[in-house]
């Protein structure tokens, strides 16, 4: 598997999303829960804002010093008795991991979470040397055994059903248990406290690595990624080039955006810090230990305008307060990264061929570029990929290509731009009809024919236009 | 240990931001905000204790507070109602200086007390796996959050409270602090004075859960299933 995750194409993917019933309920209160966590946890600070800062902060200064704060990490990290890895392409990660499982004739790898694992397709690797590979975060189990791609970066099983959840598990497993999600649960956890006591080789991604000592973050309720690297004796860390701070100061400030945008908590029920090999008669951790950071096109965003994508912090909050995502599920993105970060960064990781849907699946209401922690302006990406796809690369979809034409004029204006958070709401204004969008241009057509949607606050196209031509007339 | 693709990895970095290399003398700026250190900022012990008692219920967490006296006969309720018989806790001084070691010399019949130690090896997670009760002392215990932090060492494995059933940290009130940030700072000047950071640190919050099967909160997934803080003044 790559970031994308099928060939369906875009229209069909969507309609699957509108026509899934219990998809759309379940991610759309998922999508209220996570909100209100959000913004209670917000509120109860009282200086969200100042929080909001220094995370933006924190990231500009780590990513404009990328290549200090790696050569750090990497240093830490070998001083500590583990092996670095860069690692330039997907391909050259999974070589270097498989070759890690050969040598150490591995038969069984327990996995954490890890969204760049996914991305490389590392799993498929592993099997290809013969390794048997079970992932342990509850969701991505059962996504496993329904071998199914994730839908949400946070809660990655969310549009299964409980029904579901105990046919896979009875299929593939010989569960003869209830739906109920405890005894589900502890069923799942009965079979991977198994895995993880065998298991050869635990591989995990990381939210944080911490420069100044080369420690390896990880951010679970579950406590498997505790399990994954406390047991095995050999442990694989994969991360994307970017996910780094300066110092345990900068990590632990991040570790409270992340927690509180992604599901409004304090902090998870695990923060683990893994630094390097295990010491001089310790017991637990692992005997080897090996980080492979990885590029995989992440070095095209450097030093250009999308450069801030780079910050994310993958809490999923953005994706948590879209309404296009609550209408369609994760699915229909056909990336490993849904929602509006999806939109943004899976055309910068491998191009527009593929994606150029990506962009327009956004009302440009901003609610995104509003809820992210870490205050990339996604939306104004999203609005200047359009007007890259239209103006430089020629593939608008042709619904878009008379809309855009205008559109990118007028977003080259700077002054217009940069009010582009307003800018929703006159770029749908043709199709707008009492607040709601009845039947939209280009992919928010698809939908829209389903059901209507929330237009975008803000002065309509219509009255803006009048208001201009009026301003004309008169001088 | 070794290190391989760095030079041409880190080049292309340094010339995609359209500079040369910085292989020294990046400082970390002064931020503009410092939100973290306003949380709970000058609040006594007792007041964070306070912070820390309603955190608990949040987190699912019994709570539990006593002074040095009392410490053996909480220890003994809370063991009773977790039918803890097999119980596995770090080698730390401590239990000896609060008692704890008395209690367990005590119940000896009823109670099946395995201190970690680094000469059986792996034989440790094998009895934690079994054990139905880990007990550790929380080095730095952050209240807003209700975490307890672990440095894990020889003497106290990460497996004590993550294989057994259920866990019991107990946690002397000196070491609460308003938030993560004191003990992400105290961690941070350990490594600027030279000394090195553990091998491995928890920051434990409440038992393990999760809300994957339809958002439904399971407490108890991989980890412990129950957990209950002992606040000793
Ligand atoms: S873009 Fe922002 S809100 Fe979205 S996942 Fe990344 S950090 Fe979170």
């Amino acid at each position: 598997m790559s970031i994308k995750i099928g060939e369906i194409p875009y229209k069909e993917r969507i309609q699957k999303g509108i026509k899934d019933d219990f998809m759309r309920q379940a991610v759309s209160s998922a999508q209220g829960r996570f909100r209100t966590g959000r913004l209670t946890q917000a509120e109860e600070l009282g200086n969200w804002e100042d929080w909001r800062n220094l995370g933006e902060e924190i990231r500009t200064h780590t990513l404009e010093n990328l290549d200090y704060y790696l050569q750090q990490l990497s240093e830490q990290v070998s001083r500590r008795g583990g092996h670095v890895f860069f690692a330039e392409t997907a391909e050259e990660a999974n070589q270097y991991v498989k070759e890690i499982i050969l040598k150490k004739q591995a038969k069984k790898v327990v996995k954490a979470k890890s969204m760049v694992t996914e991305e490389i397709g590392l799993n498929k690797a592993l099997e290809e040397v013969g390794a048997e590979v079970v992932e342990s975060d509850l969701g991505e189990w059962i996504l496993q055994l329904d071998e199914d791609p994730p839908s949400h970066i946070v809660t990655p099983a969310l549009h299964k059903n409980k029904q579901q959840i105990r046919e896979t598990f009875a299929k593939k497993k010989g569960y003869t248990g209830s739906d109920t999600p405890e005894e589900l649960a502890a069923f799942a956890r009965e079979q991977l406290r198994q895995d993880f006591l065998a298991a050869d080789v635990g591989v995990t991604g990381c939210n944080f690595a911490i420069a100044e000592s080369g420690s390896i973050t990880l951010v679970t309720n579950e406590g498997n990624a505790e399990m994954v690297t406390a047991l095995p004796d050999t442990v694989i860390t994969v991360m994307g080039m970017e996910r780094i701070v300066p110092t345990w100061e900068e990590m632990e400030v991040l570790v409270s955006l992340l927690t509180r945008a992604a599901v409004g908590q304090k902090l998870t029920s695990y923060i683990t810090a893994l630094t390097g090999a295990r010491l001089d008669e310790e017991i637990d951790g692992p005997e080897e230990f090996h980080l492979v950071v990885v590029d995989n096109g992440r070095s095209k965003i450097l030093g250009t305008e999308f450069q801030s994508a780079l910050h994310c912090i993958r809490c999923a909050a953005c994706i948590n307060a879209c309404p296009v995502y609550r209408h369609i599920g994760g699915h229909a993105y056909n990336s490993i990264y849904p929602g509006p970060i999806g939109a943004v960064i899976t055309p910068l990781l491998e191009g527009y061929d593929d994606h150029k849907e990506l962009p327009y699946a956004s009302t440009l209401c901003a609610a995104c570029t509003e809820a992210c922690p870490v205050k990339i302006p996604l939306h104004e990406h999203l609005i200047r990929h359009r007007q890259i796809i239209v103006e430089k690369e020629k593939k608008a979809p042709t619904a878009e290509k008379l809309m855009m034409k205008g559109f990118a004029a007028w977003a080259s204006n700077p002054s217009i731009y940069n009010m582009s958070a307003k800018m929703a709401k006159p770029a749908l204004g043709p199709w707008t009809k009492d607040g709601m969008i009845e039947n939209g241009p280009g992919p928010l057509k698809a939908w829209t024919e389903v059901r209507d949607f929330y237009a975008p606050q803000g002065q309509s196209f219509r009255s803006w236009f009048k208001q201009r031509q009026k301003d004309g007339e008169s001088k | 240990m070794s290190i391989q693709n760095r030079e041409a990895f880190l080049d292309k970095l340094a010339s995609r931001l359209g500079r040369e290399r910085r292989t020294s003398g990046v400082e970390r700026p002064q931020w503009s905000v410092t939100p973290q250190d306003e949380v709970f900022k000058g609040m006594s012990q007792d007041e964070l204790v306070d912070v820390l008692e309603k955190h608990c219920k949040v987190i699912h967490t019994t709570f539990k507070r006593t002074d040095r006296d009392g410490l053996a006969k909480v220890l003994n309720e809370t063991l009773e109602a977790y039918e803890g018989k097999l119980i596995i806790t770090s080698k730390d001084a401590r239990y000896q200086e609060y008692g704890v070691t008395d209690f367990f010399e005590e119940q000896k019949e009823k109670l099946d007390v395995h201190v970690w130690d680094s000469a059986l090896g792996k034989e440790n997670q094998k009895i934690a796996e079994r054990a139905d009760v880990g007990i550790v002392f929380s080095d730095i215990t952050l209240a807003e959050s209700g975490t307890v932090t672990s440095f894990n060492t020889k003497d106290n494995g990460r497996s004590i409270s993550l294989l057994p059933r259920t866990f019991i940290a107990i946690i002397p009130k000196s070491t609460l602090v308003p938030r993560m940030t004191q003990a992400a700072r105290h961690i941070h000047q350990a490594q600027a004075n030279g000394e090195d950071v553990p091998s491995y640190v928890s920051f434990i919050t409440g038992p393990s859960n999760s809300a994957d099967i339809e958002m439904n909160l399971i407490v108890g997934v991989h980890g412990p299933v129950k957990a209950t803080y002992i606040v000793v003044d």
